[in-house]
């Protein structure tokens, strides 16, 4: 194929679930590419020499090597390369925001759209499982190390995933009943099938990862503790699990969820198929979403799919200001999801019985830009506003979990109880403790976490074999 | 897998289990919890930590039946086994020496004031123990209360057994004999523990409840289990489940936690249908 045929080729579009359809289930949403899509995709790839798409990923994907892969239909190949860097190669394919990364930095996005390389990833990813393929890489003989991973969300993962890979033991303490941190209580199941990340889940654990389910590191056990019991270094990644309120008045009516009670609820406990499984959740009719991220749009989408008569999100911000990725404000668009934007809550009305049964809101104006560089949201004096809300759910963001920190007093936090790392190494103050992704960030994303994991593995291998 | 290692059968609906966990029976101290799911298809649910065992590796459980889960769990025998235990959760209670302190128990309430109760007397406090329930056969833990307390009342509704009444009219009458209190300790249901406040609250004497909202992770990543305290918005499982009980804002713990009644209900349905009259008829 010429240069010029294959500059021809349009960026390939993945078939998705109709929407009207796609809101009466929980299936994933996009079906993904058929061969044919996948290798004529990854034939728009120019094979830079010096391949920004790369650096532009936090855990740096051998982009232009596996796409060549692709190109020859060697999608299983192309899977175990990206495993080199990335052992969640099905998830990130599905939730990373490749605009601001890989995509990003596509030299075809120049003039035209970028390599699809996020859709790439996930086929290889799904090709190699779907078909029987994942194989297990050669582990290095056991050089005598232990090493703690507390939590099992993507940082965690990624730490095993390197550990593991060097020739080290590695144990994962997770405090729910099951591994995966927010790609499992988290992202919605039409977002990201657990499925795949338990799949991706037993992979790790057959290349030797232990991991102890229902240990709440902080309570059951200390850092100290762990060292106690033979670890040679512990990696913190407990992530911002903490949820913000916004401590206006009658927020404790029933009702008013944070959206990790209602995405706990759903996903991880699987409500949206009670009475089958035990855990309820409140459904209403009119849901309001507060808030303008990835959680809001999937806990907008999640309602949507319970079948209430109106789903909105009300953000404070416009549409531009929005932090959630430009693909799921598409998807909640087209599903029928509601937006309310330049617009804050002021209180919940409650009825008798202590039930929600409606919101004030404020309408804002964007004034000049904060020291983020974001235009401030300031209320309209006189515009408020009532309307009819039986269930509201709370997506303003997280703060980091304060378990361990409040129980290991010599690591040093930041202020909202981050931890303090170096940002090269993810060295904590701690001799032998080391931490990384949202612990460290505050609410993230899966791939910087990942990132973050890697880091600090390199800087545990060294650390552990004093080199 | 957690072992169920021990049951005893209360009274008609009350249940005490020993479940094997040993890091759990190491770690545990008074006034904390565990969380459990029973199997696969389970919901998660708090039980505070009775006792523990730290020979046999055991933590024991007091579960009464009142929905779904709690049903479930009451249909278990020893030798079978609970899908996920996590804990010891929750701040363990506080323990000091104040000098004479009342544990007020109400109905299944007795099992969480046990533990705290022993320890209070283990730290050199004089423990005057009310318990209570509906009726003589609901009554639980008496010995063991007895066993650990100065001196020990019992109260029923029915007056099937020990004071005809309330809990809280035999607390009264200590107050005005006059004992000398220097601290209540309440557990039981909301409007009984609500009761115990109204009767110490004017006499301004600490009163300590512990509280059972509806609760999911308990590790203080959701937000369920918040309550009013003082004013400002707390989250039980890691801020408590032990507060100060006149602070606590019980009449909207008392709404939270009628949330799902509905579903509960259209759960218990569930299980009836599908798994024949068994632990929950006597229940409803």
């Amino acid at each position: 194929m010429t240069d010029k045929q294959r500059k021809n080729i349009p960026r390939q579009e993945m078939r998705e679930q109709d929407p009207l359809e796609r809101i009466a289930n929980f299936h994933e949403v996009p079906y993904g590419y058929s061969e044919e899509q996948a290798v004529n995709e990854a034939l728009r790839c120019l094979q830079c020499k010096d391949p920004k798409c790369v650096s532009g990923c936090p855990v740096n994907v051998n982009i232009p090597w596996f796409t060549k892969l692709v190109t020859e239909g060697r999608f299983v190949e192309a899977a175990r390369k990206i495993k080199e860097t990335n052992p969640l190669p099905a998830v990130c394919g599905r939730v990373c925001r490749q605009e601001d990364q890989c995509e990003k930095f596509c030299l075809r996005g120049k003039k035209g759209k970028p390599v699809s390389i996020g859709s790439l990833e996930r086929f290889v990813a799904d090709f190699e499982r779907e078909n029987e393929e994942v194989s297990i890489p050669e582990i290095p003989k056991w050089t005598g190390k232990k090493v703690a991973v507390v939590g099992s969300g993507p940082a965690g993962l990624t730490v095993a995933d390197d550990l593991l890979k060097r020739g080290h033991k590695v144990t994962i303490f997770e405090a729910l009943h099951v591994p995966g941190g927010v790609l499992m209580y988290g992202i919605p199941e039409f977002r990201l099938p657990k499925k795949i990340v338990e799949a991706e889940i037993e992979y790790l654990k057959k290349m030797g990862a232990e991991i102890e389910l229902n240990s709440v590191i902080g309570k059951i056990d200390t850092i100290d503790g762990l060292f106690s019991d033979g670890y040679d270094a512990v990696f913190v990644g407990t992530g911002a699990g903490l949820p913000i309120f916004l401590n206006l008045p009658g927020e404790n009516l029933v009702g008013i969820y944070s959206a990790n009670e209602y995405l706990t609820r759903v996903n991880l406990m699987r409500a949206y198929r009670f009475p089958e499984y035990d855990t309820p959740v409140l459904r209403g009719r009119r849901v309001v979403v507060i808030g303008g991220g990835n959680t809001a749009l999937d806990s907008a989408r999640t309602a949507r799919r319970l079948c209430p008569e109106e789903v909105t999100v009300v953000y404070r911000r416009s549409l531009e200001e929005m932090p959630a990725r430009a693909e799921e404000v598409r998807h909640g668009g087209e599903e029928g999801v509601k937006f309310r934007f330049l617009t804050a809550p002021l209180r919940f009305i409650g009825d008798r019985e202590g039930r929600l049964k409606a919101m004030e809101f404020v309408r804002m104006e964007l004034s000049a830009p904060d020291e983020s560089g974001r235009r401030r949201p300031l209320p309209i004096a006189g515009s408020e506003f009532q309307m009819d809300v039986d269930v509201a759910i709370v997506a303003i963001g997280n703060d980091v979990n304060p378990l361990i920190q409040n129980t290991t007093p010599d690591i040093e936090t930041g202020r909202g109880g981050n931890i303090v790392v170096e940002s090269d190494s993810g060295a904590t103050r701690k001799a032998g403790v080391f931490a990384g992704g949202d612990i460290v960030r505050g609410g993230a994303t899966v791939i910087l976490a990942m990132g973050d994991g890697r880091r600090a593995a390199a800087s545990i291998h060294r650390h552990i074999m004093k080199e | 897998m957690y072992e169920i290692t021990t049951k005893l059968q209360l009274s008609h609906s009350v249940a005490l289990f020993k479940i094997k966990a040993p890091k759990i029976a190491q770690k545990r101290k008074a006034g904390q919890f565990i969380i459990i799911r029973i199997n696969e298809y389970g919901e998660r649910i708090p039980l505070t930590i009775v006792d523990s065992d730290t020979t046999e590796g055991t933590i024991t459980i007091i579960s009464q039946e009142v929905g779904k889960t709690t049903g479930m769990l009451g249909a278990l025998e020893e030798g079978d086994h609970i899908l996920d235990v996590v804990g010891p959760l929750g701040k363990p209670a506080e323990i000091k020496k104040v000098g004479t302190v009342v544990c007020i128990g109400g109905g299944i309430g007795t099992a969480p004031v046990y533990p705290i109760a022993k320890e209070l007397r283990a730290a050199g406090n004089k423990i005057i123990s009310i318990i209570g329930a509906r009726s003589k056969n609901l009554l639980i833990l008496e010995s063991e209360m007895q066993s650990i307390s100065d001196e020990l009342f019992v109260a029923t509704d029915d007056g099937s057994y020990g004071h005809h009444g309330f809990v809280t009219q035999v607390l009264e009458r200590l107050i005005e004999e006059p004992v000398t209190i220097n601290m209540v300790l309440a557990v039981g249901p909301l409007p009984m523990m609500n009761a115990v406040c109204n009767v110490t609250r004017p006499r301004k004497l600490h009163t300590m409840v512990s509280l059972n909202p509806v609760m999911v992770d308990g590790t203080g990543m959701c937000g369920a289990c918040r309550v009013t305290i003082g004013g400002k918005n707390r989250f039980v499982c890691v801020d408590g489940p032990e507060f100060d009980g006149h602070e606590v804002d019980f009449e909207e713990l008392l709404r939270r936690n009628r949330s799902y009644f509905t579903e509960e209900k259209m759960a218990m349905e569930e299980l009836t249908y599908h798994e024949g009259p068994r632990c929950y008829e006597r229940n409803i």
